[in-house]
């Protein structure tokens, strides 16, 4: 029993020491920009740089974007599956781990091919449209979380009797889904954003191959080509996802002291 | 009758016309690119049938870029599982305080997260050749870890920074299994006389078996189709086959469109046939934590 403890120990130590120096090590990096002494340098040159600012706020708006466009598909299609048709839940939710099965980087290839600007459906043509097919890619990659989430959120409530109460009370299919489904359901939806959040903000095949100036090629190319910015960057980005994962966990606590059905 | 069998198609109708966005998203934004990718994988560039570009993938550059692929996959996914295990099983039966346990699954949660770019500054900044640990190695122990062969730009360094996400997702995903064993079967195996070893090796493992090797081929699925590390990290100098498609995709390096899609379709073969198998094991583990 005590040499259990022991390596339990042992083994908590190691973690620790390998998931907490190098968030020491990158920080310590990230002060060291002024020469013999510590210093924010390396912040403050990041903050006042246009093109931070620009891919960050950039980013920014494609996640809300992502997060919006991606709730709105995810939780009729949810919501209808349960309600109409159970026998496609297998099928959809197949679907929604296709992402994590084919890379993301194969994905992106096979938009460049289909979506070119010679193409039926020409996204590629010009910058908008660009933007679009970015934030549809985006949609695909939190497909899994979204999906998973809101679905978890609605399996503790019975849809059915929802939506028949709903009904004999008059409502209309828009009033079920935005006044009866979506509050129901708020925490997985909440869930599904902070982690759709964390994934937009910092990715780099998608945007980078598509050539937009989002964050995560922003993120690239600064590594490439300076040195006391890329851990500031870095402590940054750790930062947000941290933030993401905080709220997640708050909002999932929260959801669990309502009472749940079967 | 037949006023029934309009009432019954029309609600079939409106039954399959609400998942029809999502099935044109699916369509669209999914299963097109893929099966064009596919397709094209078998197609001549004058659009006939062929095996000439899978044949094309075993060249020795392309082969040689799989082989780097897999083994930085497989180590770091095995090396992953590994330690993931050990710190799954210390929060879970090592009986330590229980804040220890939510701080591992709450950091968990934001490392396995924290992939991409970002990580690989971090490892930079830890153990690239001016990284914290690299200097107090040199001026505290006096070694000097680039002489001993050591790089961040490596296999090895690869492999390392790879774990930063792979171990998270272990623990993750392997903690509600070990909470899974039951405290009877360590009671009825102890009773009838078993020794700790002989629970580990005849009842717990052969039970985990299937989620620790399922989820060992998750991690190696991720990492096959991770870029965005090894690419900040290494540059392209660095030919793991996501590298090697992202040059394809910016600049035909390969001089034809065809190969790409070849190149492109065994990653999908690869992370595919590791996905299938983990979930066919999930569904076996899933057995005993009902």
């Amino acid at each position: 029993m005590k040499t259990q403890k022991i390596g339990a120990w042992l083994a908590i130590f190691f973690g620790a020491s390998y998931f907490i120096i190098p968030l020491i090590a990158t920080f310590e990096f990230s002060l060291r920009m002024r020469r013999g002494e510590y210093s924010f340098d390396a912040y403050r040159s990041v903050f006042s740089d246009v093109q931070f600012r620009e891919s960050f706020s950039y980013s920014i708006v494609m996640a809300l974007l992502t997060i919006v466009f991606g709730v709105l598909l995810v939780v009729p299609t949810a919501y209808w599956v349960r309600l109409r048709l159970p026998q496609m839940r297998p099928v959809v939710e197949f679907i929604t781990l296709m992402p994590l099965v084919i890379p993301a980087i194969v994905i992106v290839f096979g938009y460049l091919r289909i979506y070119n600007s010679s193409s039926y459906i020409p996204f590629t043509g010009s910058a908008r449209g660009t933007d679009l097919l970015l934030m549809f890619s985006f949609m695909t990659l939190s497909l899994p979380y979204m999906y998973r989430s809101v679905d978890t959120a609605m399996r503790t409530i019975d849809v059915g009797t929802l939506t028949e109460a709903a009904q004999s009370l008059g409502a209309s299919w828009p009033t079920i889904m935005f006044k009866c489904i979506f509050p129901n359901v708020m925490s997985g939806v909440l869930s599904g954003a902070f982690i759709t959040f964390a994934i937009v903000i910092g990715e780099f095949t998608m945007p980078s191959l598509l050539n937009r100036p989002a964050f995560g090629p922003y993120l690239q190319l600064i590594g490439a080509n300076r040195a006391y910015e890329p851990p500031a960057l870095a402590v940054i980005a750790f930062a947000i996802t941290w933030g993401c994962m905080i709220l997640l966990q708050l909002v999932s606590r929260f959801s669990k002291s309502a009472p749940a059905k079967p | 009758m037949s006023a029934n069998r309009a009432i019954d198609l029309k609600k079939t109708a409106i039954d399959w016309l609400g998942i029809t966005p999502f099935l044109l998203f699916a369509v669209m934004f999914l299963v097109a690119p893929t099966l064009y990718l596919v397709t094209g994988a078998f197609l001549n560039p004058a659009g006939e049938f062929t095996f000439e570009n899978i044949g094309g993938l075993f060249t020795d550059k392309i082969v040689a870029s799989y082989w780097i692929s897999i083994k930085i996959s497989l180590a770091s996914s095995i090396g992953g599982a590994l330690i993931g295990f050990w710190l799954a099983w210390a929060v879970v039966l090592g009986g330590l305080p229980s804040w220890i346990r939510s701080s591992l699954l709450t950091f968990s949660g934001v490392a396995s997260n924290f992939a991409g770019v970002p990580l690989a500054f971090a490892f930079l900044a830890t153990l690239g050749r001016t990284g914290l640990v690299t200097m107090i190695l040199r001026d505290w122990f006096g070694i000097n870890l680039y002489a001993t062969g050591f790089n961040l730009l490596s296999f090895i360094g690869l492999t390392i920074t790879y774990m930063y996400f792979q171990i998270p997702l272990m623990v993750l995903i392997i903690t509600p299994a070990l909470d899974g064993l039951k405290k009877e079967w360590r009671e009825a195996a102890e009773i009838l006389g078993a020794t700790n070893r002989q629970y580990w090796t005849k009842v717990a493992l052969p039970i985990l078996f299937p989620s620790i090797l399922g989820t060992t081929l998750l991690l190696f699925a991720n990492a096959f189709g991770a870029i965005a590390t090894a690419y900040s990290l290494t540059g392209s100098t660095f030919n793991i086959v996501p590298i090697q498609l992202y040059a394809q995709i910016r600049g035909d390096v390969l001089h034809n469109p065809n190969l790409g899609y070849a190149l492109a379709l065994g990653m999908i073969v690869i992370t595919g046939i590791s996905n299938l198998i983990y979930i066919w094991l999930r569904m076996r583990a899933e057995r005993w934590q009902k």
